[in-house]
């Protein structure tokens, strides 16, 4: 029974990297833009955090150096796509080759180290619980706050004016012109914010989740995240859900590969990456649902006329 | 502030340029970097643009690198052409490395110089098979193949591993991840005695010509590319957007198996877990620096292979590391990306914002 707890507990802890960077791409995609470049932002956030951590100790600032260089990226990302019209596939791909390159020769000094002990956070009474307390209340702060960020983001969509706005100019970027909304304005504030979460998402991987630093260690988190929206037909709350789930996955194969479990490592590696597939297919099976959800000016620019 | 605008026709001459201003502008960020990490930008730059091209011997290491960037781009360029976001070459490129090595293995001393052909084909084939997923995926279940394609990257990797760690470890390997090495007759002729260079060569500009043949002289390359352009014209057209995805990804899986088939039986001669190189990625902006055309893509993939040679040549001399050649592959795409917007538009200043 413990065994399931820490299951759970594990489950929740790695689902929370996905959950935040699939969030964050959620508002980049109800603007109507796709970002490609997931992998390479989570990638250099996840050097910037784990440097920041080794050299000020804090991991708030962590956090925030990890989100700030996320922010940096998506604004690059964004000033090229809105404003110079790029195809946002061929940028995001620019983005993704050259975060895992530049991450990589950033991080080389980085290899070696190593964070001190990871405080634990347990919450008074609650972690003390049998079975849920090791489970649901003895994580990091983050976990929580993947959990509010989707609260948050679900009522700012479809409960606030603001959110409404944002999803305006992702179903039509011509009608919120015409109303005089600044569509560009709107999207590159999306964009950045979308970045500022995945960056968030990396550094967490690489300060709290891993702790430390190799080349290349998302391992194609980014771009399960991308699949995820997918997956939840651009729905907050499906969003946690779905990454949950992968989380779930990645957790069985250690403990399939704990429990020795008769089969290839290999095989267990996979996992992910063929349960990604699998649900891709089962969920986009139907086009008309997922076109009936799906913000339909998503890919394609949009610039101002006159 | 500036304001872009949209010009009358598309510009042909920045459409030439524009990978030149791109280039440019890679330098120049190289030479930046170079500088605030205190190494000497010339000699980098050196290392990077002069030393690759250096003699004979240099050229014959550069086309090892620029075969398989070649291969997989053509095949690229056809996806992309036709709208279709292959990006999981690499896997594609893994796959066909992994059947042309299976079929290399079964050589041994009495074996003709023949199976060479017959592990060409293999390679082909395994990167038909792989990309074959991704059209019968995305055919049936309308399933995303930036994804699906990517996903299977990782799938192939596994799968490499898996065999190079366990049913194909060479027993005598020292328990190396490794399979036996290939016997001698199986290995790709050689063109010049002595360099690394390869039937890949010939090999690789027959299919320049033969794509450059389907994409602007055949029906079935014309009806690829509208369906890409416009697809709401295609349909009307009568052309089908099935067969399209299906060409398209057969056509560049099979160029992405072609490479990795080269490269198995060619430098590498086994398969370790190293089969994999980043050519698949690489390829995607070798394709875009190329402008999507056979001809432009032997340039690209040229100056991709200088970033590679220049990236090895750079860890063991001014003390840099390797995964420059990912920065400046990156940037470049960059720059090129935001080049091309002048090649529709010119650029008008204003005082207002």
């Amino acid at each position: 029974m413990n065994e399931f707890a820490l299951l759970l507990a594990a489950t929740l802890s790695g689902g929370t990297v996905l959950a935040i960077a699939a969030l964050g791409l959620l508002i980049n995609e109800r603007a109507g833009i796709v970002n490609l470049g997931a992998e390479g932002l989570m990638l250099v956030a996840a050097i910037a955090g784990f440097a920041t951590a080794v050299h000020t100790g804090s991991d708030v600032l962590a956090f925030v150096a990890g989100a700030a260089a996320g922010a940096l990226l998506a604004a690059v990302f964004g000033g090229l796509v809105i404003w110079l019209n790029t195809n946002q596939y061929a940028t995001g791909l620019a983005l993704s080759l050259f975060g895992s390159g530049f991450s990589a020769f950033v991080g080389i000094r980085y290899t070696q180290e190593k964070l001190s002990e990871r405080p634990h956070f347990d919450i008074p009474l609650l972690a003390d619980l049998p079975l849920v307390g090791p489970a649901l209340f003895r994580q990091h702060p983050m976990v929580y706050l993947a959990i509010a960020l989707t609260v948050a983001l679900a009522w700012f969509l479809y409960r606030s004016r603001a959110g409404l706005v944002l999803r305006s100019v992702g179903e039509s970027p011509e009608s919120a012109h015409a109303l005089g909304y600044p569509v560009r304005r709107i999207r590159l504030a999306a964009v950045l914010a979308g970045g500022a979460l995945c960056g968030l998402a990396g550094a967490y991987l690489s300060v709290i989740y891993t702790p430390l630093w190799v080349e290349g260690m998302t391992a194609g988190k980014g771009w399960i995240a991308l699949a995820l929206t997918t997956f939840a037909t651009w729905r907050p709350a499906r969003v946690l859900l779905g990454a949950y789930l992968f989380g779930g996955v990645t957790m069985l194969q250690f403990h399939l590969q704990g429990e020795g479990v008769q089969l290839a490592s290999q095989f267990l590696t996979a996992l992910p990456y063929l349960s990604t597939i699998v649900v891709l297919v089962l969920i986009s099976r139907n086009p008309a649902w997922i076109r009936a959800n799906m913000p339909a000016s998503i890919g394609k620019p949009f610039y101002p006329g006159g | 502030m500036f304001k872009l605008e949209p010009r009358a026709q598309a510009s042909r001459a920045m459409s030439l340029l524009s990978p030149v201003i791109a280039l440019l502008l890679t330098v120049l960020i190289g030479v930046l970097l170079f500088s605030a990490l205190g190494k000497d930008p010339v000699r980098a730059l050196q290392v990077f643009f002069v030393e690759p091209i250096r003699n004979g011997y240099a050229l014959a290491e550069l086309s090892i690198k620029a075969v398989p960037l070649v291969l997989i781009a053509l095949g690229l360029a056809v996806c992309f052409r036709s709208n279709l976001w292959n990006i999981g070459a690499e896997g594609q490129f893994v796959l066909g490395a992994l059947a042309a090595g299976w079929v290399a293995m079964q050589a041994g001393p009495q074996t003709s110089r023949a199976i060479v052909g017959a592990i060409l084909a293999a390679g082909v084939l395994g990167g038909m098979a792989w990309a074959a997923l991704v059209a019968l995926l995305r055919d049936r279940f309308n399933a995303n193949e930036i994804l699906v394609s990517l996903m299977l990257v990782y799938v192939a990797e596994m799968l490499l591993s898996w065999l190079v760690y366990g049913p194909w470890k060479d027993p005598q390997g020292y328990n190396f991840p490794q399979t036996i090495t290939f016997a001698a007759t199986t290995k790709i002729p050689r063109l010049v005695e002595g360099w690394r260079m390869n039937l890949g060569v010939p090999i690789a500009l027959a299919a320049v010509a033969g794509l450059w043949l389907f994409l602007f002289r055949t029906y079935r390359g014309f009806a690829l590319q509208v369906g890409g352009l416009a697809p709401a014209a295609a349909r009307y057209a009568g052309f089908s957007s099935r067969s399209a995805l299906w060409t398209a990804l057969l056509l560049s899986g099979g160029m992405a198996g072609l490479a990795g088939a080269l490269e198995a039986a060619g430098p590498l001669g086994q398969l370790t877990p190293h089969v994999p190189a980043g050519y698949g990625f690489a390829a995607i902006i070798v394709a875009f620096v190329g402008r999507l055309h056979p001809v432009g893509i032997v340039f690209s993939a040229v100056l991709m292979s200088m970033f590679y040679i220049g990236g090895e040549l750079a860890q063991s001399r001014p003390g840099l590391p390797k995964s420059l050649t990912g920065v400046f592959q990156g940037l470049l795409l960059f720059s090129l990306l935001a080049c091309d917007t002048l090649i529709a538009n010119r650029i008008r200043w204003s005082k207002k914002a």
